[in-house]
């Protein structure tokens, strides 16, 4: 069942246009992952989806309902997991998740036992009494995905939840997202413009602009790229070149010293290519395309720091504007 | 649409905080009493009243009006250190309608300032006032509603602010003027009449001369209250009703 479908949303802040007609639809049970720089429109789709703004144009449902006119039930199905922090620094953890219960309202026969729950799966159990200034940005990031669950939705936004973490308490976090459809039955949205953060995810959305330029499985948009290379050194590499254009029927040429080879499946490829040119190999490696090199064909750009700054800007303007316009 | 739970954990949240804060407390408590006991109990010795009640006794009601004040406005102002912080989130994508949101914030700024005022209300047997116990609930409840008004009244400016920095043109630009133009310190009919036009249309003016009808009801002379008691509960009660429902609205607006 598709858990979510967009149909041509536009969203305009004034003369800036943050999302520009995008279409998907989300498998229910997966993990959807919305990938893109700084300021591609991410935040403001899932703020439309959250119900928290309303689209210029086109539609948004989820779980069957309308993201715009049926706000109530749409926000009874979703859990949201901000990009910050929106827990109370000055409550504790239990406090934190018992709010949530009761603005959800959560059967006060299961409120108690919810929160306990939800403490053990976050695994702050034995800090569920501390107020929460006291707690990392990995713990919080923790509770907050497990309070996200507490009133049980159909689907859980994450907005780039490893921001501001560590990689110890980043691919912690990791772990603890991938096992959530799973466990909880929930449907993932999340975004990211860390590439590869994005591989966890069974389909994903590459947006940019506004808008959407390629979608499909972290292995079908890798495709775009043309598949592994095979870097080979031998003692004489124009003859091994030549040898496996013609065995092998595939691209290899010579590159500083060694044959860089394009192939679909790699690792499959290494043993026969070897087998027939064996004597001269001095040194075989392989490198996989990542999401990275997906954006860069797409687009043209790396999707680092200098271009996620320029994102900023546009993040700032639409900051302002709504500051002006639409208050909070 | 009010959804009960939501606005009994958006108090208990409040009332949490409040009950931590040690420092908070203090302050709101000693702000009052500093200046009943050094500005009031100064003044009474160059304000002559007479027979009737001494300054220091007159400006006992202004003073529990000023807690309320304060404390109301602090209470609400809070809504805009939850949308600084991101708190406010949490609240606005649940399933509750804005308004349960702007009733619990009221209540919780009822309820705090109600029991900041009584505290300073039982220092009454030191400025030589005999209140009986028919009038202490009398006060409580005038005290109640005042402080609902003044905190709905707070999430209206709320409201018009996104960051902290504004807090402190609420505080001088509105907090203080309606505060001096209460009759809180000076009764409203020895004013000019251009101020008197402003402490008409002052809530607090009408609170605080109705806890004056309470405190000393025998009151004859110039320190007497301004207006009758039955106004008084009019205009408050107006207020509240007032003041939530544009609160209310204000809030549904950011939808």
């Amino acid at each position: 069942m598709q858990i979510i479908k967009v149909d041509s949303l536009v969203k305009k802040f004034g003369a800036i246009t943050a999302v520009d007609g995008i279409s998907f639809e989300v498998e229910e049970n997966t993990i959807f992952g919305f990938l893109g720089p700084n300021g591609a429109g991410k935040t403001t789709t899932i703020s439309i989806l959250c119900t928290l703004l309303a689209p210029t144009s086109g539609t948004a449902y989820l779980n069957g309902h309308n993201c715009h006119s049926e706000s109530s039930e749409v926000r009874r199905s979703i859990g949201i997991v901000f990009q910050d922090s929106s827990l109370d620094k000055d409550l504790t953890a239990r406090e934190n998740l018992l709010f949530h219960a009761y603005l959800y309202d959560v059967d006060k026969a299961e409120r108690k036992k919810r929160v306990d729950d939800a403490l053990a799966f976050a695994e702050l159990s034995d800090r569920a009494d501390n107020l929460i200034k006291t707690f990392s940005g990995g713990m919080k990031r923790r509770l907050e995905v497990a309070r996200g669950l507490i009133h049980r939705p159909k689907v859980l936004f994450l907005d780039e939840p490893t921001l501001g973490l560590d990689p110890q308490s980043r691919s912690n976090l990791w772990e603890f997202i991938t096992d959530l459809p799973k466990r909880h039955n929930v449907t993932i949205f999340m975004t990211t413009h860390y590439m590869e953060e994005a591989e966890v995810c069974d389909k994903i959305a590459i947006i940019d602009k506004g808008r959407i330029i390629a979608s499909g499985t972290p292995q079908e948009l890798k495709k775009i790229v043309g598949g592994d290379v095979i870097y080979l050194k031998t003692t004489d590499n124009q003859k091994a070149a030549g040898q496996i254009r013609e065995l092998f029927g595939v691209e290899a040429s010579e590159k500083d010293g060694e044959i860089f080879i394009s192939v679909l499946k790699g690792e499959a490829c290494i043993p026969d290519i070897i087998r027939e040119i064996g004597e001269r190999v001095l040194s075989v490696r392989m490198q996989r395309p990542t999401l990275n090199d997906v954006f860069l064909k797409l687009t043209g750009k790396e999707i680092r720091e200098e271009y996620a700054s320029a994102g900023d800007d546009i993040k700032e303007a639409v900051r302002s504007y709504r500051r002006r316009h639409d208050r909070g | 649409m009010i959804e009960a739970n939501a606005v009994y954990v958006i108090v208990a949240r409040e009332f949490k905080k409040f009950v931590r804060e040690r420092s908070r407390l203090v302050s709101t408590i000693a702000r009052p009493l500093v200046w009943l006991f050094l500005v009031g109990g100064g003044m009474s010795r160059l304000v002559p009243t007479g027979r009737g009640v001494s300054y220091m006794q007159f400006i006992f009601p202004g003073i529990l009006g000023m807690t309320i004040l304060f404390s109301s406005i602090f209470s609400s102002i809070s809504i805009i250190w939850d949308k600084e912080f991101g708190f406010m989130k949490e609240i606005l994508v649940a399933p509750i309608s804005r308004f349960s949101v702007v009733i619990g914030k009221a209540m919780s700024g009822m309820l705090l300032s109600t029991i900041q005022s009584v505290i300073i209300l039982a220092f009454f047997p030191f400025l030589g006032l005999r209140i009986g116990p028919l009038e202490i609930i009398g006060i409580v409840f005038v005290c109640a509603v005042l402080a609902f008004a003044l905190s709905s009244f707070g999430i209206v400016l709320a409201s018009f602010y996104e960051s902290y920095e504004s807090f402190s043109v609420i505080m001088n630009f509105i907090v203080m003027p309606m505060f001096f133009l209460s009759g809180a310190m000076y009764p409203v009919k020895v004013m000019p009449p251009v101020l008197q036009y402003f402490t008409k249309v002052n809530p607090l003016t009408f609170g605080i001369d109705a806890l004056k009808h309470l405190i000393f009801p025998l009151e004859k002379g110039p320190m007497s209250p301004d207006f009758p008691f039955v106004i008084d509960l009019l205009v408050i009660v107006a207020a509240s009703v007032f003041f939530v429902t544009i609160g209310g609205k204000a809030f549904e607006r950011k939808g």
